[in-house]
């Protein structure tokens, strides 16, 4: 089984997955490698990872210099093809106006999802981040524990090779032993703000991302994932085999031609398609998924782009993994007279519950790296180091005026120039106009590399004011009724991004650093806008019971049993982590559990 | 590549916002200031999935749109800006008037405002030039060129110099971002990665005793 086109689908699945990047890879992977038949439904085009990705090519190779354009939202390099946060017939409305009250909905449409286009943080969620209702009194209780979820990080983190370390921290978990790959020496700016760091508090130590920075283990991680199935064993090996380390070359955004670093296709589509047991059908744009007269999901209907026609792939179990929004879109747009407000929706909480990751950046000038020996820190296309929260004790009540916390990623180092790169270095260099002539390039060099900044992303728990619905009117392309979303911050987190400025100002300040100037008389404009940071979750959330969330435990509606979710909208809230981890952690357990069911006779 | 008669494929989006933009463009025009003409772009971009791995030149996609006289313009000033020196090339000697030129012919929004300010920039420092020395400024001696660029560059240009001196900040950006992102222009600065190695040492010694860490 392979890609396909419409003509060549399968009278029945046992499983139609709608989306291929990490909850539908999951997904998919898991459930074939267990011998189910599985479908794949992709509203983006086939794409090559090995060879249409740019790897090498400098910003003088591409129009603009590479440049974010309309076309491509991230810059020409960026691994993003016909995606963004605005594209053409596939628009979306925001039902305020007020600029801190947008929300930006980033869809990446191609093979892969949005795995094609990410920094490769693969942080677990810890123990507190499913429990904010009993440490700090708000959002929801999630109803698994980190230790259900536990032994899944570990397999993922196998599956798709992690490089870090386990430092032992309260809520930042560590791995089981054997789980981690090496992680990479850090640079300079990292090793400098371990150091100065410590004066303010900041605890900068290795960032856990799914780069391999050494050869997957094929001899062994294969018999540990799939214990008892020789041929899943088999072909996983084959294909961590193919797999070659970082070449310390290249932003990981550009995609990996070499197969280093995870994306979905790299690590779970293709030995899911070894199996001979997946069927992936590109181009196709879910429209609704359909059901049974008992209430059973069928599979979905969907619109093929190349002709505009509609089709209908027939599933025993339907996932939806097509970004948490999308899939609540989905739900949304599955009206039946059972379900008149949307599919799975008797609790009336589908599109409610939207959280992002709360962030805001600060960056400056380091004079201590001017005249910096020259040297190549592209190291593993992204960060090395971070600096996770440990502030637990002090916050356990909220006393900072926000629950949770939030982490601190780097940039830093002498990374590849780009256009904008030496805007202001009159006001960080001192220097009163406009350099130019001799002067400009003996202070280019004085300047390079001296940029150190860092970017927070915090805890955020959901409040009545961040959801979606169906737009009364507006349809995209196909006809489709398209979303509208609310968007509200509350005090909660306007608190966490005044103490994100204050922290890495003192962080920056700690290293000698001269600050680049931040108003903030309105910590609302410092804050990335809901979605910007592209880590939209919640939608369709897991709760204990159904009058107050969409799914169980399992990712599995409670009005329709055959029906799951296997993206972000299950998430209850969000952590100080990256959400990509857990989608794949929760992916594979939820995967594990209906198959079961199905054994079970129960789907 | 399009021409007049040949109106490109646009949709409705970018050509809204094609549109404002435009309009903007001629709202805040002070034909008082600077009286050059700086018609919009016609042509169309690279699209939402264009071919990432090619190697694209200026005018590859979209045509370039200065005339002989201000490509000469703009090749003396990218070079008072980016001069040669013992180590490292000139600005144009890389290409980058090319770029400028790529830049300010680009059919996309964002790029509309420096068109007008380049093309009117181009132009006021040529008469400036007329004015001063009696040639253009490509035919002035580095000195007399300097001259110029000088009294732009100060902190507190003269109100005369106000808008002019705007161009020159913004043309110094897209020359010495121009010039940094070429493979010489990265010897230049000091950028050695994009080299692919089997292995990550992490820092010199001489590097973390620059900063007190060895």
């Amino acid at each position: 089984m392979p890609i396909i086109t419409a003509d060549k689908l399968q009278d029945s699945y046992d499983v139609v997955i709608v989306g291929s990047g990490a909850g539908g890879g999951q997904t998919a992977y898991t459930l074939t490698m267990e011998g189910l038949k599985v479908l794949i439904l992709e509203a983006g085009r086939s794409f090559d990872v090995q060879s249409e990705v740019a790897m090498l090519q400098l910003p003088s190779h591409a129009p603009l210099r590479g440049e974010k354009t309309p076309d491509k939202q991230y810059g020409f390099h960026d691994c993003s093809i016909n995606s963004g946060w605005d594209i053409p017939g596939e628009p979306y409305t925001n039902a305020n106006k007020e600029p801190e009250n947008q929300f930006r909905w980033w869809r990446q449409r191609m093979m892969g999802g949005r795995t094609n286009h990410w920094g490769r943080i693969t942080l677990r969620n810890g123990p507190y981040d499913f429990k904010p209702r009993t440490r700090f009194d708000l959002g929801f209780d999630w109803p698994i524990s980190y230790d259900d979820i536990a032994p899944y990080y570990d397999r993922v983190e196998m599956l798709i090779g992690v490089f870090g370390t386990n430092e032992g921290l309260e809520n930042s978990p560590d791995s089981s032993p054997g789980v981690l790959q090496p992680a990479p020496k850090l640079r300079v700016g990292e090793l400098y703000a371990q150091k100065h760091g410590k004066k303010v508090g900041a605890h900068v130590t290795s960032i856990h991302r799914a780069v391999l920075t050494q050869p997957q283990d094929a001899s062994t991680l294969p018999g540990k994932l799939h214990p008892g199935n020789a041929k899943a064993q088999s072909i996983l090996a084959d294909s961590m085999r193919t797999r070659s380390p970082c070449f310390w070359a290249t932003d990981c955004h550009r995609g990996c031609a070499i197969r280093a670093n995870y994306d979905s296709q790299t690590v779970h589509l293709r030995p899911a398609l070894a199996t001979g047991n997946l069927d992936i059908l590109p181009n196709a744009m879910a429209r609704e998924v359909t059901l049974d007269k008992q209430g059973k999901a069928t599979g979905i209907t969907f619109i093929n782009k190349k002709d505009g026609s509609e089709g209908h792939a027939m599933g025993r179990a339907v996932v939806l993994a097509a970004s948490s929004q999308e899939s609540v879109r989905l739900l949304l747009n599955s009206k039946s007279a059972a379900f008149p407000q949307g599919l799975a929706n008797s609790s009336g909480k589908v599109g409610k519950y939207i959280t992002d990751s709360v962030s805001s950046s600060l960056s400056g000038h380091i004079p201590a790296f001017e005249g910096m020996p020259i040297h190549n820190e592209d190291g593993a296309g992204g960060p090395h180091a971070y600096v996770p929260w440990t502030r637990h004790a002090e916050n356990a009540k909220g006393e900072f005026g926000f629950p949770g916390g939030y982490h601190l990623e780097f940039t830093t180092g002498r990374q590849m120039p780009s256009l904008t790169m030496l805007n202001g270095i009159e006001s960080k260099l001192g220097h009163e106009g406009v350099l130019f002539g001799a002067k400009l390039k003996e202070e280019a060099r004085r300047f390079y590399g001296c940029h150190l900044g860092f970017g927070a992303q915090g805890t955020m728990l959901p409040n009545d004011g961040s959801f979606c619905e169906l737009d009364p009117e507006l349809k995209d392309q196909w006809g489709i009724p398209v979303l509208r979303f609310h968007w509200k911050w509350t005090d909660f987190e306007l608190n966490q991004a005044r103490h994100q400025q204050q922290h890495i100002r003192e962080l920056l300040e700690a290293m000698g650093g001269k600050v680049s100037a931040k108003s903030t008389t309105d910590v609302s404009k410092l804050l990335k806008k809901g979605g910007e940071v592209i880590h939209e979750v919640g939608g369709a959330i897991m709760g204990a019971d159904r009058e107050s969330s969409v799914t169980n435990q399992w990712s599995q509606t409670w009005d329709v049993k055959n029906l799951f979710m296997a993206d972000g909208a299950p998430f209850a809230s969000t952590a100080d982590k990256n959400p990509t981890l857990t989608i794949m952690a929760l992916a594979w357990r939820m995967a594990d559990h209906l198959m079961d069911e199905m054994k079970k006779g129960n789907i | 590549m399009s021409t007049p008669d040949d109106l490109p494929r646009m949709d409705r989006r970018k050509a809204l916002q094609w549109m404002l933009s435009a309009t903007a463009t001629m709202a805040v025009r002070d034909p008082s200031l600077f009286a050059a003409d700086a018609p919009p772009v016609k042509a169309q971009g690279y699209g939402p999935d264009p071919v990432m791995v090619k190697v694209y030149k200026p005018g590859d996609v979209w045509p370039l749109t200065l005339t002989e006289s201000q490509r000469r313009t703009t090749g003396a000033l990218c070079d008072v800006i980016m001069p040669a020196d013992e180590t490292s090339p000139s600005a144009s000697s890389l290409g980058v008037p090319d770029f400028i030129d790529e830049w300010i012919s680009s059919p996309y929004p964002a790029q509309a405002g420096d068109r007008r300010l380049i093309l009117e920039g181009l132009q006021w420092i040529d008469q400036e030039a007329t004015t001063r020395f009696g040639k253009a400024f490509a035919d002035l001696t580095l000195e007399q060129q300097t001259a110029i660029c000088t009294d732009l560059a100060v902190a507190k240009p003269q109100a005369a110099h106000k808008k002019a001196a705007g161009f020159f900040k913004r043309f110094r950006d897209l020359t010495a971002g121009g010039y940094y992102t070429t493979p010489e222009g990265m010897k230049a600065i000091g950028y050695v990665g994009n080299m692919p190695s089997g292995s990550f040492e992490g820092p010199p010694v001489e590097a973390l005793r620059h900063v007190g860490l060895a």
